[in-house]
């Protein structure tokens, strides 16, 4: 089950902990894998690690023409890109009051903006192959929101409206679009809290822990999957029960 | 028929899978050669690749037909 033998993936965020583990699973499967993300030392480890198959692809998602160029140095290098996934994202907390223009512009144009321009790159060369592959990684505070987070909330509820428009824009030739939202999951991003900020959240999250990095990587998988070609405009929220929507 | 006219034809009948002698001077692309918005879309992207040229969305919008198409290309090729 889940062969993507002969496919080619790009994987934005790639030198993140999620973003690593989402590129580790698609490899897994036979997968040839586009590493993207700012920093080139731990995508260059990744490839290593990898092994064949693997392409890094340094990219700064809010430089507008870094973006536009990722997508055809992609396909140069793979062939291809039949699979996208859009996981690479910022935080850049702060009460309403106290947020600045800046802060929440770049928060929106690394999280949403460069999703837009990437999957609209994307989508042409999979128009022609009949066949494509787009996951969003989204969040769970893009539904339920989140104190300080005005800006990531909404760039994450943005890629959602965004993924569900462009399913049904592009459903008919064989391309899917969904999101995967991860509650709290054990990677840089979380490691910053302290015991106190970790008691309150596991409170609220039934299965009693925080998800892994693993965890949201196979839910990609499936999306990416042939087997999940029916399956569009969804939203796979993986979150221990902390949201059940 | 012009050169251009038989590489817009050949397009047109690879995309749409129509057959050659439906796509005359007036056939239109949506009405009676059974394209869709997407496909329209997809049409007027090929068209830029082949001849080399941007159709903006204005533009498009008047391409209704195989004859719309073939006058907007030789203009602007």
């Amino acid at each position: 089950m889940f062969d993507l033998t002969g496919k080619s993936a790009l994987v934005t965020g790639a030198s993140g902990g999620i973003g690593a583990e989402i590129a580790r699973a698609l490899h897994g499967a036979g997968a040839t894998v586009g590493l993207s993300g700012t920093r080139t030392e731990p995508l260059e480890a990744l490839a290593a690690e990898l092994g064949a198959r693997t392409h890094v692809l340094p990219c700064n998602l809010s430089i507008p023409a870094d973006v536009e160029g990722l997508v055809k140095r992609a396909a140069e290098a793979m062939g291809a890109v039949d699979i996208l996934v859009n996981n690479a994202g910022i935080t850049r907390d702060g009460l309403v009051m106290r947020m600045s223009d800046e802060d929440w512009q770049a928060v929106i144009d690394v999280n949403l903006t460069a999703t837009f321009r990437l999957c609209r790159a994307a989508v042409r060369g999979m128009m022609k192959a009949r066949w494509g592959r787009i996951v969003n990684i989204s969040s769970v505070v893009g539904t339920t929101g989140n104190p300080g987070q005005v800006n990531y909330a909404a760039s994450k509820a943005g890629m959602v409206g965004l993924s569900k428009s462009l399913a049904a824009e592009v459903a008919s030739r064989g391309i899917t679009v969904n999101c995967v939202a991860p509650g709290f999951i054990e990677t840089a991003m979380t490691d910053k809290l302290n015991d106190q900020q970790r008691a309150g959240i596991l409170t609220a999250v039934p299965a009693g822990r925080m998800g892994t990095p693993q965890e949201i990587a196979a839910a990609v998988l499936y999306l990416a999957a042939p087997e999940a070609g029916y399956v569009t405009g969804a939203t796979l929220h993986v979150n221990g029960g902390m949201a059940m929507i | 028929m012009s050169d251009i006219a038989d590489r817009v034809k050949k397009i047109v009948v690879e995309h749409l899978g129509v057959e050659e002698d439906k796509v005359t001077e007036s056939a239109s692309f949506i009405d009676d050669l059974g394209a869709d918005s997407l496909d329209t879309v997809e049409l007027v992207m090929a068209f830029e690749e082949e001849f080399g040229i941007e159709i903006p969305d204005d533009a498009a919008e008047t391409i209704q037909t195989f004859g719309d198409a073939v006058k907007f290309i030789s203009e602007a090729a």
